[in-house]
Order: C-alpha cells, then sequence, then structure tokens
C-alpha cells in the first residue's frame, strides 16, 4: 500500500514548498549528528513494516533511533521530511511522481531526478518489489457478477465503489482509471481501514487495494487485472533528504531489492492476519537477510498496559496543556474585548474560522511552522479550544443583566471589584460550560494528533486502523472515551464546588 | 439650611431626547427628599446624576461641596448608598454576603462585619438567619429589605433609593415604611426617593420635588406642596397620582 487516504481536507500542493524550506533551513542545522536519527511512516501497514525494519537495521548499525510512525497522508509525511522534523521514510516511486512533484515526471528519466533534486531530496535504491494500485471486489462478487478485469465493471453500473480518499482524488487514482476505462459508476471516499469492512459487510462492491497487501488472502479479495496497463509501478524507496550523512545512506541502501512482490505481501499478512508485532516481522527479515546479527535484536519491552498508560498520559498532557492555555488566554481575551461589540464581534468570527478547518488539515498545516510531535499537536488543540471558551466567556458577560452592572457600579465597586466580584461570578456557569465543552472537543481530537507524531491514545487507533485491527482500536478508544467522561465529571464537580445549585447550567431540565 | 447636592444648569440628553434642560436644583442634608412625577419624567436620571452612574451634558452636578469627581469614583460612591427597583441583589451571594460585600472590600474584620450585617437586618426587622439564603429564596418584601441593608452597610451619608419599595402588597410596603421610618430615626442621613407613589412619598418624606417631562415643577416641604400647589399642573399631577 502507498497510501491511506486520512488527509481530508488537504489538497495536494496546498501547504507546499516554500514554508516548509524556510523551515528546514532554520532547524537544518540543528539535526546534527548527535541527535537521533527520526524514521517516519504512513499511516498503513506496510510502511510500518518498512519504516520498522529500516530503524532496526539502523539501530544494529549504533544509531539512536526515534520511531515516529503513522503520519496522516503522504504530504503531511513529505512535509515532515522537507521541514527536517523526520530523516527517512519509506516513500514509493509514483506517489513521487503524482502527489510530489510538480512536474508529473516519471520516476527514472533526468526530469524527476532534477526535480527532486530541487527539493533537497533524495530517493535511495529501491527494495525490490512494486505495490501497485488495484481495484478489488470480494471473491463471491467477481464469481457472481464474472469480473476478472476492470474492463468487466463497464457492465455493471450498480456497483457501489467507496475509494480511500487519497486514491479518489490522485490523477492516477480514481479520476484517471474511471476515464481511461470508461467506468459509469460514481464513487465516495472512505477510510481504507474501513473500506474491507464495509466490503465484507456488503455495503460496498468495489475499493482500491495494493497489490501486496496481506488482507487480500486474509478475505478472499480478488485483486482485477489492470488490462488496460493504466496504473503506474510503485517501486518502495527510503526518501531522505541529500544533506542526509552517507554512512546513513550506505546502511539503507543495502535494504535495496532484497524484498520481492510475494515476500512484502507475506511479511504483511505476517502483521495482518498472524497479528505479529511490526518489530518481530521487521527482525525476523532482517535476520533471515543476514543484514542484522542475533546479538542485535532488540526484545520488544512494551506491554498493553504499560503503552495503555503511556498513551493515556500523553494524551492528557496534549489536551491539558492545550486547554489550561485555551483557557487562560480565551478568558483574558474575552474580559479585553467584551466592552466592545466590535472587537467582541471580530474575535468570535476568527476564533469561529478556526473552528471550521478541519483537525486533521489544521494538523497538517501545523508541520510546516512547528514541525512533529506535541508541540504541534498542542498548538492545533489550543486553537480549537479557543472558541468555545471565549465565545461562552463574552456571551456571558455581555448578557449579564444590566441592572445589577448599574447597581455594581453605583454602589462603588471598583472595575476589577465589579468584574471580579459581580460580572465573572455571573459569567462563571458559562464559562465553565465553554471550558468543559473545551476538553471535551480536545480530548476527541487529539487522537488525530497521533497522525503528526505526536503519540496519545490516538496511537493505537491509528496503528488498528492500520492493521485493521478492532481490539487495537479499542485500546486507544475506550480510554478516549474514558478520559471524555472523566473530563465531564471533573468539570461537573468543579461546579458544584464553584457554583451555586441555583445558577448551575449542567442541570438538565427535570 | 446647608444644601448636600446642587444641579446647577445640568442638562442630560440620551441621543436626540432631552431628559433635563438647566435644571436647577438644591437638596437639603438630613432631610428625606422624594422626587415625584410620572413615569417619563426624569427621576430615575436625576438620580443616576447624584452618583455619577450618568454625566450631565452641561452644567454640573455638586455633591458634598464640589462636583462630582470623575477619577475615583468608587470612592466618592461608597459614601452614598444606592438601593434600586427590583432589589439588584447579587443572585450569586448569599444574604449577608450581599449586604456585607462593600465591607469585605473596605477590609473590615469579619466579626465586625457580622455584627453591622445582624445590627442592620434586626432594625429592617429580618430574622439574621435569613443572612444564609440565597435572593431567589426570599419573599419579595424580604429582597427591599436587605437591598436598604446593604445601601447601609457603610453609614453613607446620602442614601439613593429608585422605587424601591414598589411591587408589593400594601400591608407588606407599610411595614417596610415603618421599618425604614424606625432605621432613619437610629442612622439618619440624607435621602433622596424616587417614587411614582405620592402615597409613600408622603408618609416617607418631608421634601418633595415634583417633576414633570424634565422640569421641577415645584419643590418645598410636603405640607406647602399638597396644601399650596404652585400651579394648575402641579395640582393636576396630584389628581393624577392619587
Amino acid at each position: 500500500m502507498m497510501t491511506d487516504g486520512l488527509r481530508q481536507g488537504v489538497r495536494h500542493g496546498a501547504v507546499r514548498a516554500a514554508p516548509a524550506i524556510l523551515c528546514a533551513a532554520l532547524l537544518g542545522p540543528l539535526a546534527s549528528a548527535q541527535q537521533p536519527l527520526v524514521v517516519g511512516s504512513k499511516t498503513f501497514a506496510e510502511s510500518y513494516v518498512l519504516a520498522e525494519i529500516m530503524a532496526q537495521l539502523l539501530e544494529a548499525e549504533g544509531y539512536e533511533v526515534d520511531r515516529r510512525f503513522g503520519f496522516g497522508g503522504t504530504l503531511v509525511t513529505f512535509e515532515a521530511l522537507q521541514a527536517g522534523a523526520i530523516d527517512v521514510y519509506p516513500e514509493y516511486s509514483a506517489t513521487m511522481q503524482h502527489t510530489i512533484l510538480t512536474s508529473g515526471a516519471e520516476f527514472g528519466t533526468e526530469a524527476f531526478a532534477a526535480e527532486v533534486e530541487s527539493l533537497g531530496l533524495e530517493p535511495l535504491e529501491t527494495l525490490g518489489f512494486n505495490n501497485s494500485y488495484a481495484l478489488a471486489v470480494t471473491g463471491e462478487t467477481a464469481e457472481r457478477l464474472g469480473l476478472a478485469t476492470i474492463s468487466d465493471l463497464v457492465d455493471h453500473p450498480q456497483l457501489r465503489f467507496g475509494l480511500s480518499h487519497e486514491f479518489h482524488e490522485r490523477s492516477d487514482g480514481w479520476p484517471g482509471v474511471s476515464e481511461v476505462y470508461g467506468l459509469p459508476q460514481s464513487s465516495f471516499g472512505i477510510e481504507h481501514g474501513l473500506a474491507y469492512r464495509a466490503m465484507l459487510e456488503m455495503e460496498l462492491d468495489v475499493t482500491d487495494a495494493y497489490s501486496t497487501d496481506g488482507d487480500l488472502i486474509r478475505y478472499d479479495f480478488v485483486i482485477l487485472e489492470d488490462d488496460l496497463s493504466f496504473f503506474p509501478t510503485y517501486f518502495a524507496l527510503p526518501l531522505v533528504r541529500q544533506t542526509m550523512e552517507p554512512a546513513v545512506k550506505e546502511i539503507l541502501n543495502r535494504l535495496g531489492g532484497t524484498l520481492s512482490d510475494a515476500r512484502m505481501r507475506e511479511l504483511n499478512a505476517e502483521v495482518s492476519i498472524e497479528r505479529r508485532s511490526f518489530a518481530d516481522v521487521a527482525a525476523e527479515y532482517l535476520h533471515e537477510q543476514g543484514l542484522v546479527s542475533d546479538a542485535d535484536r532488540q526484545e520488544p519491552t512494551d506491554s498493553l498496559i504499560a503503552d495503555l498508560i503511556d498513551n493515556t498520559i500523553v494524551h492528557l498532557k496534549l489536551t491539558g496543556i492545550a486547554v489550561a492555555a485555551a483557557c487562560v488566554l480565551g478568558v483574558g481575551l474575552a474580559l479585553a474585548v467584551h466592552r466592545s461589540r466590535p472587537l467582541s464581534r471580530g474575535v468570535l468570527y476568527v476564533t469561529g474560522l478556526l473552528q471550521t478547518i478541519p483537525s486533521i488539515a489544521l494538523l497538517a498545516l501545523m508541520i510546516p511552522l512547528f514541525g512533529i510531535g506535541q508541540v504541534p499537536a498542542i498548538i492545533a488543540l489550543f486553537l480549537y479550544s479557543l472558541l468555545p471558551i471565549v465565545r461562552n466567556t463574552i456571551t456571558a458577560l455581555l448578557t449579564v443583566d444590566p441592572l445589577l452592572k448599574r447597581v455594581a457600579a453605583g454602589m462603588g465597586l471598583s472595575q476589577s471589584e465589579q468584574l471580579r466580584h459581580v460580572h465573572l461570578p455571573l459569567a462563571l456557569p458559562h464559562l465553565l460550560a465553554g471550558l468543559r465543552i473545551a476538553a471535551v472537543i480536545s480530548i476527541g481530537t487529539a487522537t488525530l494528533a497521533a497522525f503528526i507524531g505526536a503519540g496519545g491514545l490516538g496511537e493505537p487507533i491509528v496503528t488498528g486502523l492500520a492493521l485493521n485491527d478492532t481490539t487495537l482500536i479499542l485500546q486507544g478508544a475506550i480510554p478516549a472515551a474514558g478520559l471524555a467522561l472523566a473530563a465531564e465529571l471533573g468539570f461537573e464537580f468543579v461546579e458544584r464546588r464553584l457554583v451555586p445549585a441555583h445558577m448551575m447550567t449542567s442541570r438538565l431540565p427535570s | 439650611m446647608h444644601e448636600i447636592i446642587e444641579f446647577l444648569g445640568v442638562s442630560k440628553r440620551f441621543g436626540d431626547t432631552s431628559v433635563f434642560e438647566r435644571l436647577d436644583l438644591a437638596i437639603s442634608t438630613g432631610r428625606v427628599t422624594a422626587l415625584v412625577g410620572a413615569s417619563g419624567s426624569g427621576k430615575s436620571t436625576l438620580l443616576q446624576l447624584i452618583n455619577g452612574v450618568l454625566v450631565p451634558d452641561d452644567g454640573s452636578v455638586e455633591v458634598f461641596g464640589g462636583p462630582v469627581p470623575t477619577a475615583s469614583l468608587s470612592a466618592f460612591r461608597r459614601r452614598i448608598g444606592y438601593a434600586v427597583q427590583g432589589t439588584g441583589l447579587f443572585p450569586h451571594l448569599r444574604t449577608d454576603a450581599n449586604i456585607g460585600l462593600l465591607g469585605k472590600l473596605e477590609g473590615w474584620s469579619d466579626a465586625e462585619l457580622a455584627d453591622r450585617i445582624v445590627e442592620l437586618m434586626v432594625l429592617m426587622g429580618l430574622e439574621p438567619d435569613l443572612g444564609r439564603r440565597y435572593p431567589h429564596e426570599l419573599s419579595g418584601g424580604q429582597q427591599q429589605r436587605v437591598g436598604i441593608c446593604r445601601a447601609m452597610l457603610l453609614h453613607p451619608e446620602i442614601l439613593l433609593l429608585d422605587e424601591p419599595f414598589s411591587g408589593v402588597d400594601p400591608l407588606t410596603r407599610d411595614e417596610i415604611h415603618e421599618r425604614f421610618g424606625e432605621l432613619m430615626l437610629a442612622e439618619p442621613v440624607t435621602v433622596v426617593l424616587v417614587t411614582h407613589d405620592l402615597q409613600e412619598a408622603m408618609r416617607l418624606a418631608s421634601e418633595l420635588v415634583v417633576l414633570d417631562a424634565g422640569r421641577v415643577l415645584q419643590a418645598d416641604a410636603v405640607r406647602e406642596v399638597v396644601e399650596r400647589p404652585a400651579n394648575e399642573a402641579v395640582a393636576r399631577l396630584f389628581e393624577r397620582l392619587q
């Protein structure tokens, strides 16, 4: 697989080059040899396996490695590489051609090499296999309708196409294939991990798949032959910046040509069907290839509970810092502007506008500015938390009974005393309600932060989606739901302590 | 007779609407002065010019022998008690905290504050136990008395009352009037009372200012005004109000 499609809202090129290059220039000198090498991956199993293979190989050669797996989409991962936030990730030749390069020059040509160089990047040796796009149907559908090639689809306009978001948009994906084959069906975008599930439940008839996908065997899906040879070839390769240390390039080049289509499909099946860890599968492969000796082999130490605790702590940190900062700044902002209606309106418009940016897009936009990891995630969550806090606080302050305002002033309270003893306490129930909404939204949205390498409870969800592993998804989703519930209860407790019962907003009508 | 409040050629407009044009009025120290007039006569506006909630467009309002200050208004206002219609009690504070808020801000000790609160509540005929209740847990009449207690906390030199006793049944109002009379005996203060209730004015006040459409029709002792209305308009107004 070479894509994942969790990039709703980001169009190719929307956050391209200029800021990223600027950032790379600034960050470049910091990424010295002493820093650990950061290995990234996208959000699908094969990318995880390949990234893990690279990581273990580098570790075996004595490098310290920082794993940042599960970036949400090609553009996000590519931006992270260009900005120097990661040092290497597995990419595919045709993905570079169609998604990263503006010229669309074909892999292997001089134009391709020139444009890649102009971006400051360098593709290392291809790993061997070609993981091409394909269209897949269930074995049952293939048999019932006698489908063997993509051309056969033309006669069945009733078939429902659910395609991963990236494939749905890419020129070498649905727009191209439907035109070349003259396919009459329309299609909709769906997260790739969910598409297989939908196929099994007969909610979907056709989806995009990848020729090395282990799941094809598990689910008895049939690949339709690309009889017009529409799909380009997708050779996997480690993509690095040109400035990468030559010794590291040399090590990664040892992987060149070692993986066949069949072997890659097996490795994918090992993780997605046999449920073996990426680390295990990667270690076994490196060992079998003689690239790593037994002595170098590292035993994975993570347990389920330890992971859960780590992820929860990171999640709490992301949301806690973001909401606390939004609270301080949001309430401060509301206090500063609430006396002026035009200013209040302006602030509400801007914070409202921030809220309309899809969360994954906002996270992607953070990368050129703040790199990857927890900092950009916290900033994005902070921006999301502002609206409910600012809006509720301003509204509450504006709607304080004018008679009470007049009395507070008339009886001799100074401006700050009026605020402290009258306006704020009267606004408090709504302020707390805004804070509560912000916290719950933040806890939910923070699961997406895993796409930019921030970790947290989104990490098992992202990996689970890549592996189509419900258990893993629930390992993130259930604690996240628990945290949201805990936040609700926590704020209710705080409200009980601070607000007289007759003024509480959390009381539902009886 | 010393004048604690003086309006000197005061004009006040809201947008295009003029409330007063070059108004002159003096209010005597230590008396209860009632401002009466139909709604829209400018009674409430007059009151808010005294404590600086509103600022005159022309002329000046002199209080305590000088113009109403523009800076450090809160210190000035703490010398003036203020109670309004609908009581204006803060819903998030219990009764004792409502009454005691200014004392707390003045840095009074807890004991000093508690004593003063009880003293005022007793004077106004309120059970001190009611101090633990929130305003919405009190009857309308109780809330009005609490409003008076709060306005009197700091022993103000002037007490401004903006229709503070309206909206309760006649029996309750009579009792409040009685209590208020006792309070005035115990703690004499210059009172400016805005009311549309002539009976109330005659019962509580010694001086009467009759206002109509932003003009002072007559300002004199209550008896004088009742027995010798200055003109037809005052007489008519009395008929209308009675």
